[in-house]
């Protein structure tokens, strides 16, 4: 293991001399770890139990998604989005089909924004369902994977019944949306949310008063603004140092100017305050769940486009905030069929830089509390 | 937590435990036996592609105009047909669809303009070879044999 892939450590303390005077151990967790949430591979340098310093080996699920998007047209490439973060499918087709919307200058209708973020909002319910089960399985309480994933269920079914697919959307289309939502639609996201409500307190009923928990989350991995700031790092993670930005709230989009919801925000930036930060965040999601079904308009749901889509050369940057954090989609076009260059600026992939400043300092054991409460998914990391 | 009362007497610890032992009840159990019990898929569910045909005729209703091979991300499907020297329309020769490629985006669905096209509720799609998985026209007319399972 070459000595240059990580920064020099602080000097340890004065060893003393022992037979083989071993004191840094380099190891590899992942890229099979089970806790490492799919493929990523973490070499950590480790005294003792201590970690000096950790980084993160990528790239097992290297796709190519910003190259094939060269290769196919604008709606073609609409599938291929929904496969980066496959947990949260409909904040990336989202953010893709605005992009593309912005270079076009189309208007979309208002039931369509409404649809849109109705179905965003259930997705981020979703993701942050997943990442509950997940996260509290890492740090070893078994009982939340279960809740959560019979709760995800209902979200997904909600998903199958608008479009047709659990996990790989494919929800919207350039320029609005391509199913009309069915009978129940309405009656179904009121039911989730009050779902959800009554379900969130059984969440806080195991996990955040229970002191294994506590003792496993706080003051773990404390990233405070400033460093979040530095590294770029958005969402729930910035959210919980104290810094209250989200993209709905600073650059509306899709109609979020409308709705009347609250940024939860803490203060210590630790694996506690993000976990409580979440579980607020769904509690905003459901009020904005029920204020855009109350507020459903008629209308309707796909503006005024072509069959063939053809944006006039230039650039667009649109950014949204995806569950995990900010998402952002930057389209070329050069007046042809294709882009002639996309680039995702996925959320996952800039949260996972600061690793290595949570986990300095930290215990082997809490790396996974670490890997697992910035919420990375690995295909959007990779690309 | 602060209070030590609590801590002592792990009040934080049963409350959890009851909220697991609330959700041991028979009737709240979620899992579907599968395949002894199918689940039913949505209406809107994109599965198995089927090249639909006149409920009475017979006759497909696919007019050879190539639109879903055109509107496919993966370019996999191949539509043959030829021009008859009566009607001066295309006729329908071999239709391949290749499911091992295809993401079930909906796409060739959303393009056919006479929905002969369309990808149905089964599932079930498994077979033995590669080959098994590039279907023609007949299969695409019949769909798959329905999976039969033996305990």
């Amino acid at each position: 293991m070459p000595d240059t892939i990580l920064a020099p450590p602080p000097p340890p303390p004065a060893p003393e001399a022992t037979l083989l005077d071993s004191n840094e151990l380099v190891i590899n967790m992942g890229p099979q770890h089970p806790s490492t949430h799919g493929v990523l591979r973490v070499i950590l340098k480790l005294d003792g139990e201590t970690v000096l310093g950790a980084e993160c080996v990528i790239g097992y699920l290297h796709r190519g998604v910003e190259k094939i998007a060269e290769n196919r047209t604008y709606q073609q490439f609409a599938p291929y989005v929904d496969r980066m973060d496959y947990v949260a499918a409909v904040s990336n087709g989202l953010g893709y089909c605005m992009a593309v919307e912005k270079l076009l200058d189309v208007e979309i209708p208002e039931r369509a924004q409404a649809v849109r973020v109705i179905l965003a909002e259930i997705n981020r319910i979703a993701s942050h369902l997943l990442w509950l089960g997940t996260h509290a399985l890492d740090i070893g309480a078994i009982t939340p994977v279960f809740l959560c994933f019979r709760e995800r269920e209902e979200a997904l079914k909600i998903f199958e019944k608008y479009c047709g697919a659990r996990l790989t959307t494919h929800a919207f289309r350039i320029g609005g949306l391509q199913y009309e939502t069915h009978d129940t639609f309405e009656k179904d996201c009121l039911a989730f949310c009050d779902l959800m409500d009554e379900k969130l307190k059984e969440y806080h009923a195991l996990l955040t008063g229970n002191r294994i928990w506590v003792n496993r989350t706080k003051g773990i991995g404390i990233l405070n603004a400033a460093d979040c700031k530095d590294y770029g790092v958005t969402g729930p993670v910035l959210r919980a140092a104290g810094e209250k930005w989200d993209i709905r709230k600073a650059q509306p989009y899709s109609g979020y100017e409308k709705y009347d919801f609250d940024i939860p925000t803490a203060e210590n930036g630790d694996t506690f305050d993000r976990y409580m930060v979440r579980m607020e965040e769904v509690t905003q999601s459901c009020r904005i769940v029920r204020q855009a079904v109350e507020g459903l308009p008629a209308g309707p749901i796909k503006g005024k486009i072509g069959k063939v889509i053809k944006p006039p050369p230039g650039e667009a940057y649109v950014s949204i905030e995806a569950p995990k954090g900010e998402l952002g989609y930057y389209v070329v076009s050069d007046g042809s069929l294709n882009p002639y260059r996309l680039r995702v600026r996925p959320p996952s992939f800039v949260n996972l830089g600061a690793l290595d400043k949570m986990c300095r300092g930290s215990l082997v054991a809490d790396v996974v509390a670490i890997i697992g409460t910035i919420d990375i998914v690995l295909g959007e990391v990779d690309r | 937590m602060a209070n030590p009362i609590n801590t002592f007497l792990l009040t934080d610890l049963l409350k959890g435990l009851w909220t697991t032992f609330k959700n041991q009840k028979p009737s709240l159990v979620v899992t579907e036996q599968y395949p002894r019990e199918r689940p039913p898929v949505m209406e809107r569910y994109r599965g198995a592609p089927r090249l639909n045909t006149h409920p009475e005729t017979a006759e497909t209703l696919c007019i050879s105009c190539n639109l879903c091979a055109l509107a496919c991300p993966e370019q996999l499907i191949v539509v043959t047909s030829e021009r008859n020297p009566e009607t001066r329309r295309k006729d329908l020769t071999n239709f391949t669809y290749d499911t091992s490629r295809c993401m079930f985006c909906g796409l060739c669905e959303d393009a056919c303009p006479v929905d002969a096209l369309e990808l149905t509720q089964d599932f079930e799609m498994a077979t033995f070879t590669r080959e098994g998985q590039i279907w023609d026209r007949q299969m695409l007319e019949e769909g798959p044999l329905p999976t039969e399972y033996r305990h």
